[in-house]
């Protein structure tokens, strides 16, 4: 008997733990992500667009991309695992895929404003998984991937 | 060699279309960074391992369509698309395809 609640002992303290350390860096991300969007708003403007036309001339046009992966925390993955039972709407996974998102899309800007370019076209985004397929290892992350044409007029 | 994923490049003209350029590659994730990736699916956050790892690639895979194009004799790749796949467990493919062409600068 005791070897059965020794197995299942951590459960609790990996909850506890995934969601405290996991929300708090959460939180963290994000207030970086809208911190780093904010500066890079009035600089480098990203659509889907095929081309923007302005009245400046395009000097240079070149690929950029921007990827991130991120992990979810044990507390997300166990509510996860809880909602394929009943159902319904994964919230605890729509972060995630939000926080990486909005990860690839600031690196591809940053990369273009490194750049000096003023516009991304065509900008298009991808996901992929390396992990969380396997039967042994139900790790999840997601991986999202951004990519589009940097513009330098002048 | 000018690379972009629209379907012209401004200011230049397309004299010549080479046909579609391609590059792959497959890449295996090692033991270390699932150890650190193990640990991360606790508290969550970024996998930054897996993040290089395929970054790297995807380099890789771009560099192989350069190469591609350069033989053709192109000198630039147009409406460049990308795309994974789970190969294996762990591991990915990188895919980027384009269409090579011979670019002129625009007559104005």
């Amino acid at each position: 008997m005791w070897e059965f609640w020794l197995g299942v002992a951590p459960v609790p303290v990996l909850l506890v733990l995934g969601y405290s350390v996991g929300s708090w860096r959460e939180r963290r991300h994000l207030a970086q992500l809208a911190a780093r969007e904010q500066e890079m708003a009035g600089q480098v403007a990203c659509t889907n667009l095929r081309h923007i036309t302005a009245p400046q001339e395009v000097r240079q046009a070149t690929l950029v991309m921007g990827q991130a992966v991120i992990a979810s925390d044990y507390f997300k993955t166990f509510a996860a695992h809880l909602r394929n039972i009943v159902g319904g709407e994964v919230k605890a996974f729509e972060t995630l895929m939000e926080r990486a998102r909005r990860e690839a899309i600031l690196r591809m800007l940053e990369e273009a404003r490194a750049l000096g370019a003023c516009e991304v076209w065509n900008m298009r985004l991808g996901t992929s998984s390396i992990t969380g397929t396997q039967q042994k290892n139900p790790a999840v992350s997601v991986e999202v991937f951004a990519f589009g044409t940097a513009v330098v007029r002048g | 060699m000018i690379v972009v994923n629209t379907e012209t490049i401004p200011g230049y003209v397309v004299r010549e279309t080479k046909g579609l350029v391609q590059g792959n590659t497959i890449r295996a994730k090692h033991v270390g960074r699932d150890i650190a990736a193990g640990f991360k699916n606790l508290v969550g956050g970024e996998l930054k391992g897996y993040t290089e790892l395929l970054t790297e690639a995807r380099r890789q895979a771009i560099e192989r369509m350069l190469a591609q194009a350069d033989e053709l004799g192109a000198n630039a790749i147009v409406n460049v698309r990308f795309s994974t796949s789970a190969v294996t467990q762990g591991a990915a493919e990188l895919f980027a395809y384009g269409t090579a062409v011979v670019i002129e600068p625009e007559q104005r």
